[in-house]
């Protein structure tokens, strides 16, 4: 692979700098990319740890899948991230060399697990945040970036309906599943504001075209998750005391490192390994 | 939670248009829509299907074990309602 730069959006970015600085276009690029590639790759993990725990085997099998769409998303996006960047990482570093500083996901998506009306109040966000984020990303102006969006467009609002579903029967189930579903909003809420603040490399790629401002995601996702909630007699969690931030300049919570030793421990300890 | 909580489901899958809609197996869910979506993971994960039904086990009425005998066995000797007792014309085609 090239060090010495690349192509993003048809446009040839300088690549590392003497001294080991990226150039600047190169750097917001790959700052972008991994952004969504490290939202898709950790709630791919936290929903692995689902089998064998879900309700019903037919739902482990559900969550399962979503995981693996996910996962599929950030193969795709690290490598284009490690292409953009140009210093030789390709997925597999980019995934699993990489430290907890240099992880640029969202809160949200690395909060550990909690009961599954918790879980499906994580996916009813973060799935309509991705549904209206694949959605704009299809007209990017990079290619690569167009097709990968074009691809999981599909992918997540399967995810969204899932969790639609399972909102609108625990809401409008029983007292119990009503209470625990409402729990579960309320436990969320604080993570959800971070998927739409912007961030310097989403305003970057947001001004060349290739990306979307995750500001002008935040109505519809609202106004998505509002109806649901409005059908599933559920209320919209009162704004939270305090609110998590700082995921995309790799600043997280403390669930984060465990969940990377966990992931990333088989990988650093046979470097190289395949089977 | 155990299975008794959520009834079965039958899922029929139709591998291709003007192919017949084939039993693939069973699931539970706790509901038709839910039993829908639990089949698309299950059993069309490997582009199986186009499309798929959902039947509640509970509303199949089944031919019981225990009348094979007198359901099945007396089509055995009936050789006259196979149609193989006449001559088929040398110019009739497709059949």
């Amino acid at each position: 692979m090239s060090t010495k730069g690349s192509e993003f959006a048809g446009v040839r970015i300088a690549g590392p700098r003497p001294g080991g600085d990226l150039g600047d276009g190169a750097s917001q690029a790959t700052a972008y990319l991994l952004s969504l590639g490290d939202d898709a790759l950790v709630y791919a993990q936290r929903l692995a740890e689902w089998l064998t725990h879900a309700p019903q085997i037919e739902e482990d099998m559900a969550l399962g899948n979503i995981g693996l769409d996910l996962l599929g998303q950030a193969r795709s996006l690290l490598t284009r991230a490690g292409e953009v960047e140009g210093a030789g990482r390709d997925e597999d570093a980019l995934a699993m060399l990489r430290d907890e500083r240099e992880f640029r996901n969202v809160h949200l998506v690395e909060q550990e697990r909690g009961d599954f009306a918790h879980e499906m109040a994580r996916m009813l966000w973060f799935s309509s945040y991705q549904v209206e984020l694949y959605s704009r990303l299809v007209g990017s102006a990079d290619e690569t970036l167009a097709g990968i969006a074009q691809k999981a467009v599909k992918e997540v609002e399967y995810h969204r309906d899932h969790a639609t579903q399972w909102v609108l029967r625990l809401g409008d189930g029983t007292e119990v599943s009503h209470e625990r579903m409402q729990a579960g909003l309320v436990a969320v809420h604080p993570y959800v504001r971070e998927l739409g603040e912007d961030y310097p490399a989403a305003r970057w790629a947001a001004a060349e075209g290739v990306g979307v401002l995750p500001s002008t995601l935040a109505g519809p996702v609202n106004d998505y998750v509002s109806g649901v909630l409005d059908r599933a007699t559920l209320a919209m969690p009162d704004a939270p005391r305090w609110h998590a931030r700082g995921g995309r300049d790799g600043i997280h919570s403390r669930p984060m490192g465990y969940l990377l030793a966990e992931m990333q421990h088989i990988a650093r300890s046979h470097p190289g390994a395949t089977w | 939670m155990s299975n008794d909580n959520w009834p079965l489901y039958e899922v029929f899958v139709r591998a291709k248009r003007g192919l017949n809609h084939v039993h693939a197996g069973s699931l539970h869910a706790p509901d038709a829509q839910m039993a829908l979506r639990n089949a698309r993971d299950l059993y069309t994960r490997r582009q199986e299907g186009v499309s798929i039904w959902v039947v509640a086990s509970d509303d199949i009425t089944a031919s019981s074990p225990d009348e094979k005998d007198s359901f099945f066995d007396p089509a055995a000797d009936k050789v006259y309602r196979h149609p193989t007792f006449y001559d088929v014309p040398e110019d009739v085609e497709y059949l």
